[in-house]
């Protein structure tokens, strides 16, 4: 099964880097929004706390316009039926999750760099709290999207259906990122953050294997 | 697959009758129940020291509207009890297939959401008396905003769904995942937030659970338990009277299109 689930994984990146689609689209979508919001504050001073939110706007978004692409590309193509043909469902779910796990985490990385080199206003005090949260929030906002884009991609309406669908099951996700992100900023004992990251962590476990026990009813007509 | 619904006939006539009397029996007791608690909740007085059964104590700070308790607490309690039902019918329609728990899953969402709006215009109105502001951002409120918000998003998804039981089972999925993250947003979020940020969580008076605080005098707390109880009743009821109807509706589509 791990087995399956790595080869589905290699299918998506072979695919995604001949086309490129959501690679591309997503790198223009962060340059894009870190320019506009760079427009909107000029000659402000914002604080950091205020870019600590605003970094999270900008991951969500491209998440929402970047991730739900997993699920609705195999429908578009036709490639569902195969798919259920040849591997178990949660071989499918598990390679899916981690593809969307290694773009979002590139995609953040990248993120992250562009966003310390165009504002350098936004300066981190511990940076420990910092990492974390990056790569838990990045671990739980892709296992929780890849979940819902399964559900989005059996829809009729999948573009405007999406956020509609994600934003209240991430509120709880985004809530604790930007608080945990601004006592990276404020410079916060590790200690201090560590209610916030026993959230992400029981949420990641909980939406995880959610996602392992749900995907067979959805995927499945 | 799953078309198995068995709409309730009258085969048996002196079974139907006394079925029909005592569901008679109960719409009339129930409608004098919440006939009296309308009336107790807004028209008890509201007197310093209380000396007969119907008065009041005056609760400082909150004064006459304390009375917000019979009738808020109760629909924000029944929205709960609501979207439980909706979760568990959720749960056994994806263990049986069997269209009929999807129907009673739809309409116990659909009778939450009117009393999680419900609960949220009558906490506005308070908030507006006793914080005011319609809108505070406080916990409760965000909470009751996110449910909205999510059972929203449950009739978007099932409104865009064509057919009956992919749709029964990508809703049932769905409010799964959202019954789930909800008790981080009720029961985990505040109680962090709050311990970050002292001043934020300085308790103005009437937030937390009134009914377990010694203002209370005892009469109050019988109706408000009474008054919890209706409401549920009252839940039970409408519930009932949609699912038959839904059933109703399903019979009678799938024998004009066969």
């Amino acid at each position: 099964m791990v087995k399956s689930a790595i080869a589905i994984f290699l299918k998506d990146v072979r695919s995604e880097l001949r086309t490129r689609y959501a690679l591309n689209a997503l790198l223009m979508f962060v340059v894009t929004t870190i320019t506009i919001i760079i427009f909107a504050i000029q000659s402000e001073n914002p604080s950091p706390f205020i870019l600590a939110g605003i970094l999270w706007i900008v991951v969500f978004f491209a998440s929402m316009s970047g991730l739900s692409r997993t699920f609705v590309s195999e429908e578009e193509r036709g490639t569902t039926l195969l798919l259920q043909l040849s591997v178990h469902s949660s071989a499918i779910i598990n390679g899916k999750i981690f593809f969307n796990v290694v773009l979002l985490l590139a995609l953040n990385v990248f993120t992250v760099l562009l966003y310390f080199f165009f504002l350098p206003e936004f300066f981190i005090r511990n940076y420990a709290i910092f990492l974390l949260t990056m790569a838990l929030g990045t671990f739980c906002l892709s296992v929780s999207s890849t979940l819902l884009a399964a559900i989005v991609a059996k829809a009729n309406t999948k573009g405007t259906l999406y956020p509609v669908l994600s934003f209240p099951i991430l509120l709880p996700l985004l809530v604790t990122v930007i608080d945990a992100t601004k006592l990276a900023v404020e410079g916060a004992t590790f200690t201090e953050a560590s209610g916030n990251f026993q959230i992400l962590i029981s949420y990641l476990i909980t939406v995880f294997i959610i996602a392992n026990l749900l995907f067979d009813v959805i995927w499945k007509d | 697959m799953g078309k198995t619904i068995q709409v309730q006939s009258a085969t048996f006539l002196p079974i139907f009758f006394f079925k029909d009397l005592q569901h008679t029996f109960f719409k009339y007791l129930l409608g004098s129940l919440i006939t009296f608690i309308i009336i107790a909740g807004f028209a008890f007085p509201m007197v310093p020291s209380p000396q007969h059964w119907y008065e009041f104590p005056i609760i400082p700070a909150l004064e006459e509207k304390a009375r917000n308790i019979f009738f808020h607490v109760p629909t924000a309690w029944v929205s709960v009890v609501a979207f439980l039902t909706s979760l568990v019918y959720a749960v056994q329609f994806l263990r049986t297939k069997n269209l009929d728990n999807d129907i009673k899953s739809v309409t116990a969402a659909g009778l939450g959401l009117m009393f999680c709006a419900l609960a949220t215009v009558t906490g506005a109105i308070w908030a507006k008396f006793n914080w005011g502001a319609f809108w505070n951002w406080d916990p409760r409120q965000t909470s009751i905003f996110i449910l909205l918000l999510i059972y929203a998003a449950y009739f978007a998804l099932r409104s865009s769904v064509e057919n009956e039981e992919k749709r029964a089972s990508l809703s049932a999925a769905y409010s799964i995942i959202a019954g789930l993250t909800v008790p981080f947003f009720i029961f985990i979020m505040p109680r962090i937030t709050a311990g970050l940020h002292p001043g934020s969580a300085g308790d103005s008076q009437g937030k937390g659970p009134l009914f377990e605080s010694k203002a209370m005098a005892t009469n109050m707390r019988v109706l408000f338990y009474v008054s919890s109880l209706a409401f549920v009743a009252l839940f039970y009821w409408i519930w009932n009277l949609r699912v038959k109807t839904e059933r109703l509706l399903l019979h009678v589509h799938e024998n004009v299109s066969s």
